[in-house]
């Protein structure tokens, strides 16, 4: 089974150095692609092979880049950026591949900067990476010293230059347009689209925003061709995706596998299945921002087209794992805590709906819950659902309370306060 | 180690001007300004934040509207040593809650609260992407998974130990 994007990553083994990656066969694309190929071919290869942003929302990065205003169009600085504020709660698999193999992402980043035409990049990683963001940057020192890197890469006429920015934390810097104005040096609020950020977007310039793990993809597109890579995947999903697996589970990690592998054997064959004495109750298939699958539902391929037949979301493939000896509702207080907790306080609906639906659901958790609770839990479901809000924050912690007040409805009613049963 | 208080350094402001060098704009600096001056200083003290500000172009203001927003940027005194708990969604399946626990009882401090000695402050953290190896916390900015009631009693030991 070929794992493109951790085939160089080795558990407690340093990641490659720049002489390792290469005689690895890393950087061939960049020296292949740049300055001899047309950039507008790289965009065509990479939606050929029907690359879909990796963080969570999905879309056809192809399609994202194209919409970024030429170089004669607007003229002036353009940006590339890395969001690597990995912080949806479940999720680990852009740290492996920043720590793991660090030269992958800065060949990404090289190629599809060249394709989009920017000049500067930078790589938005969380504070508490620390180890990442200090192999990273070694990596770009490395790359700048061959020039892989620097005004003119390899004589090419393109020219790039890298900076690795370490956040300060906060969840909502990983949505694009708070990432701008965090980077920016602005508080990190969501900005209103239009203007999209591929016309306006750091310090108003045209500004692609990509997800590591997707990044990572490219220089295996462009090494070994659309057609490749879409064969990588099954049931109609192209490529590899690294899932992971968290959770009462035997062997919890992250697993490299074709896209579109199934839910049921991504637990059961990779992470193990439950630990001795635990049954599988449900999951979150991609973070906490994705609902609730149902044990039963398991059966499904982990792409946006087959959780899409369930309504729900890949996420960001990474998936948690709810086990019987945890009390559902509790689990459900811990993600609306979350979203409480890391809303920007921004729009309304979010600021004030959030604390609003942990205090009621934390009335279930303690047995105290009012009938009158599960009416307006439901019509918070539409109150911070998509449209109501400037970004996804809300809409993802609407995500599991939707589905969760359904699959887990029994137990709400078992919770009320006695005498509110009738 | 300077002190938290106090006007920034010759080379203090220095690093800070280089810092601005990343970026078209010198307020986007902030960020890393405010990680840099709090590495030297253990947290941003307002004399420090001001003079900050001041270097960036920015005032106070803006600049304190930055700071105040992030997890990771400290307005406050803190320990010589912070713990940081993971308490998103597997950390608390796994028992973070129960490792919160144990950190009161061995040090009588709850969460946002610094040891009586001043050794140590412990502080919730969203997701730290280890969920593979719940429960997780951050000691000093290092990752530690798999953190049981045995291993975190040899973390704080060891704090105490170092007499720290």
């Amino acid at each position: 089974m070929e794992r493109p994007l951790t085939r160089n990553i080795v558990a407690g083994r340093p990641p490659l150095d720049l002489g390792g990656y290469e005689r690895a066969g890393g950087y061939k694309a960049v020296r292949g692609v740049v300055g001899r190929v047309a950039p507008a071919r790289v965009t065509e290869e990479v939606g050929q092979a029907g690359l879909t942003g990796c963080g969570g929302g999905g879309f056809p990065t192809a399609r994202k880049w194209q919409a970024m205003p030429t170089r004669a169009e607007r003229p002036g600085p353009r940006y590339f950026i890395v969001n690597a504020d990995e912080m949806e709660p479940g999720t680990f698999k852009d740290r492996l591949l920043m720590e793991g193999d660090p030269h992958q992402l800065i060949e990404g980043i090289i190629l599809s900067a060249y394709a989009v035409d920017a000049d500067h990049a930078y790589i938005f990683v969380r504070g508490e990476y620390r180890v990442a963001i200090s192999r990273l940057s070694q990596a770009v020192a490395e790359a700048r010293e061959a020039r892989l890197l620097g005004p003119n890469i390899l004589g090419s006429g393109f020219g790039l230059e890298i900076d690795v920015h370490a956040g300060a934390g906060r969840y909502i810097c990983g949505e694009e347009t708070a990432l701008l104005n965090a980077l920016e040096g602005r508080r990190a609020i969501p900005r209103a689209k239009p203007p999209l950020p591929q016309v306006s977007g750091l310090f108003g310039c045209p500004t692609i925003v990509n997800n590591v793990e997707t990044i990572c993809n490219v220089p295996h597109i462009m090494a070994y061709g659309a057609a490749w890579y879409r064969a990588l995947g099954v049931e109609g999903a192209p490529g590899t995706r690294v899932y992971g697996v968290s959770g009462r589970v035997k062997r919890p990690g992250s697993y490299e596998l074709p896209h579109g592998t199934r839910l049921s054997e991504l637990i059961e064959d990779h992470a193990g299945g439950m630990q001795e004495g635990f049954g599988l109750v449900a999951v979150l298939p991609g973070g906490a921002s994705t609902g609730f699958i149902a044990a039963g539902d398991l059966d499904v391929p982990m792409s946006a087209a087959g959780l899409a037949r369930l309504g729900q979301r890949l996420g960001t493939g990474n998936v948690i794992v709810l086990d019987d000896a945890t009390c559902p509702i509790g689990f459900m207080v811990n993600l609306q805590k979350f979203f409480a907790q890391e809303s920007c306080g921004w729009c309304a609906p979010c600021r004030d709906g959030l604390p609003w639906v942990v205090d009621m659901l934390q009335r279930f958790a303690r047995g105290e819950g009012r009938a009158a609770d599960l009416a307006v839990l439901e019509e918070m479901v539409d109150n911070l659902g998509p449209g109501r809000t400037f970004c996804g924050l809300a809409p993802g912690a609407a995500a599991s309370l939707q589905s969760g007040l359904k699959l887990f409805g029994g137990q709400f009613r078992a919770r009320l306060a006695l005498g509110a049963a009738a | 180690m300077l002190t938290g208080e106090g006007a920034l350094s010759a080379q203090e402001r220095a690093h800070i001007v280089a810092l601005m060098a990343h970026y078209p704009q010198a307020r986007a600096a902030c960020i890393d300004a405010l990680n840099y001056v709090q590495a030297q200083r253990g947290y941003v003290a307002d004399e420090v934040l001001a003079e900050t500000a001041a270097l960036l172009g920015m005032s106070a203001a803006a600049l304190d509207e930055v700071a105040t927003f992030y997890n990771l940027i400290f307005r406050r005194k803190v320990g010589r040593h912070v713990m940081m708990l993971c308490n998103s969604v597997t950390c608390w399946m796994l028992g973070s809650d129960g490792l919160c626990a144990r950190v009161k009882e061995v040090c009588g401090i709850g969460l946002g609260e610094t040891s009586a000695d001043g050794a140590l402050t412990l502080l919730p953290i969203v997701c730290l992407g280890a969920c593979d190896r719940a429960p997780a916390l951050l000691l000093d900015g290092e990752l530690h998974g798999g953190v049981d009631a045995p291993r975190l009693a040899g973390l704080l030991g060891g704090l105490t130990a170092e007499g720290g």
